[in-house]
């Protein structure tokens, strides 16, 4: 059974990947103009280069790319091209292919994204299980509004609000970098600290301000399932507050907030670009950053189908996780 | 209405903050002189003081004049796409919830798949190829991807409508089905319009901001994303020029805590069921 949810889910993804693929292919030749005569224009006009002949150049591209041929053409040679991972070269750091590049950033990306969101899940759901929780401390109802109001602010600006407080003026964090710029990566805890330095004020914007809804969420459910027949059967049968609050309550309350996360994944996912972009941390984002300002056209586009492609891939993560926690759908047939 | 006991304290302290910041856009216009915001105007990098009450840029521009100018701007793109994303929403919702069948389940399929794309990669994809970007531009890509959320919001809303009595007399004293869906429908879905266009305009603006901080905005025109895409872009942060980042942010986030009053005040509305909850 686990085998056929697995390839059930893992076949869904095949559409998304589908529909984003075409998406990327048909937006940039629906939008009258040539992408690629003006990404040349604007290179050669930034290197000063006079006696370039830009619709040689860009003939000569076309033709290579194959902007000549008919569309569906284009097309099948556009799926040949991912599949070959051949996402183009980077116009900016040329020759550099774009795959090499997007493949650098990408584990930063995910890590930061993946501890911040984790991090923020597991404290937003239990501040919010605890506010709903009548026994629980004081503190905690007053604990919820100022995460609140922090959710409502968008990542990137919490991100540099915390890099003016606490990069500029105490000084206490590094400004932007994803680690030591003086320092070789290697395997070694020197590495691992300087890394774990630097992803402190990124990961504190994705935390501080994905709490807030997360909280929000969880207390509407805990309400809810803390109004249910079984709760009272439970208090009544003498069993200790907390078993009641972990198992009884926050287990059932969880399964509507896994959903949300799944659909929340996606706005966390840009969210999590600005930030990146905001502290130039070496993942999509910065390099996204980096490639919006020197026009760099195939790098955007291969950022875009990675965008995608991750958060498809980390929806078939959460859809896989749902089983663990939710046993009625283990034992479906 | 206004006497309706709908009426709830988060909904009168978004409203109120919202038009503060409506006012301070209005009554700052009568007084600055929109001069003032253009590159080398004034003395550039300023701190705030009595003749530059916000100080100015490192670009010679005043920041309470880009403040005054650029607010409105902002809130224009947001309604912009929310209206648009709430009328694509309404027709789509409508016709897939009444009609049913091939119809329901192709925009289902549609909505669905483009739910699940991040939407910062689709709107990087067509600012990036939009030779020129204005703000008219901008509101309508961001709008691309706020018609969703109301279609699915207002199809299930529909399905639920359709099957009261009331909708089956009409039926039974002779109305035509479009007669239905506008007479009959169409009224009981107004507060659920209402919380969709909120949160559409919500979208929007977070939207907007984003691609605007990036550089993908109408960088010719003054809003708050573009202005904190020039103090990013002259290290305003890292100079510690608070007063070019800080107020932009600040009217950011009071503009995005009034919509979220708004957004719970407006839900309570539509759905008198949470007026019980605190």
């Amino acid at each position: 059974m686990a085998i056929g949810y697995l390839l059930t889910r893992s076949a869904q993804l095949l559409p998304i990947v589908f529909i984003a693929v075409t998406v990327n292919f048909m937006i940039p030749r629906l939008i009258p103009g040539d992408p690629i005569e003006a990404a040349l224009q604007t290179r050669i006009a930034m290197t000063g280069s006079i006696d370039a002949n830009v619709a040689e150049i860009a003939a000569v591209y076309r033709a290579k790319f194959g902007l000549d041929k008919p569309l569906w053409q284009q097309y099948l040679a556009y799926w040949g091209d991912i599949f070959r991972l051949d996402l183009g070269v980077s116009l900016a750091d040329f020759p550099q292919p774009v795959i090499s590049k997007v493949r650098s950033a990408l584990p930063w990306t995910l890590g930061l994204l993946g501890v911040s969101t984790l991090i923020a899940f597991t404290l937003g759901t239990l501040l919010g299980a605890l506010a709903a929780w009548p026994r629980a401390p004081r503190f905690v109802q007053a604990l919820l509004p100022p995460f609140m109001l922090m959710s409502a602010i968008p990542f990137f600006l919490l991100a540099i609000l915390l890099m003016s407080v606490f990069a500029v003026e105490l000084r206490v964090f590094p400004p932007g970098g994803g680690f030591d710029p003086i320092m070789m990566l290697r395997f070694n805890l020197a590495s691992i600290l300087t890394i774990l330095y630097h992803a402190i004020l990124p990961s504190l914007s994705l935390v501080l301000g994905g709490i807030g809804a997360w909280a929000l969420g969880m207390r509407a459910m805990m309400v809810t399932t803390l109004g249910e027949d079984y709760i009272t059967f439970a208090e009544a049968k003498g069993l200790p507050a907390r078993r009641i609050f972990l198992w009884y309550g926050l287990r059932n309350a969880l399964l509507p907030q896994v959903t949300h996360l799944a659909v929340a994944l996606g706005s966390i996912l840009s969210g999590a670009v600005l930030v990146e972009a905001m502290f130039s941390y070496p993942g999509l984002g910065g390099l996204l950053f980096g490639a919006i300002a020197g026009k760099d056209y195939f790098v955007i586009q291969g950022i875009v189908l990675m965008l995608i492609i991750s958060l498809a891939v980390s929806l078939l993560i959460v859809d896989l996780i749902y089983p663990l926690v939710d046993p009625r759908i283990r034992y479906q047939k | 209405m206004l006497r309706s006991p709908r009426w709830s304290a988060s909904l009168v302290i978004g409203l109120v903050i919202l038009l503060a910041v409506l006012l301070i856009s209005v009554l700052g216009a009568l007084v600055v002189n929109r001069a003032d915001a253009v590159v080398g105007a004034v003395t550039p990098s300023q701190r705030p003081s009595v003749q530059h009450l916000l100080g100015t840029d490192s670009q010679g521009r005043d920041m309470l004049t880009v403040m005054v100018i650029g607010t409105p701007q902002t809130l224009r793109i947001g309604l912009i796409a929310g209206l648009v994303g709430i009328s694509i929403g309404l027709v789509l919702g409508l016709v897939s919830g009444y009609f049913g069948g091939v119809v329901d389940t192709v925009i289902r399929l549609i909505s669905d798949s483009l739910m699940t794309v991040p939407g910062i990669a689709v709107l990087l994809v067509i600012a990036v190829n939009v030779g020129q970007m204005t703000v008219e531009l901008m509101g309508l890509t961001v709008a691309v991807l706020s018609w969703m959320y109301p279609t699915r919001s207002i199809r299930s809303q529909v399905l639920s409508i359709r099957e009261r009595p009331y909708v089956a007399v009409a039926r039974a004293n002779g109305a035509n089905e479009l007669q239905v869906v506008f007479q009959e429908i169409m009224p009981n879905l107004l507060p659920f319009i209402a919380a969709s266009f909120i949160a559409a305009v919500n979208a929007a603006m977070l939207a907007s901001i984003g691609l605007e901080a990036l550089g993908l905005g109408a960088n010719d025109v003054h809003t708050l994303g573009t202005t904190i895409f020039w103090a990013q872009k002259y290290s305003a942060v890292l100079r510690g020029q608070w007063w070019w980042f800080g107020p932009p942010i600040a009217m950011i986030a009071t503009i995005f805590i009034g919509m979220f009053f708004v957004s719970v005040g407006v839900d309570r509305f539509a759905n008198p069921r949470l007026r019980q909850q605190t």
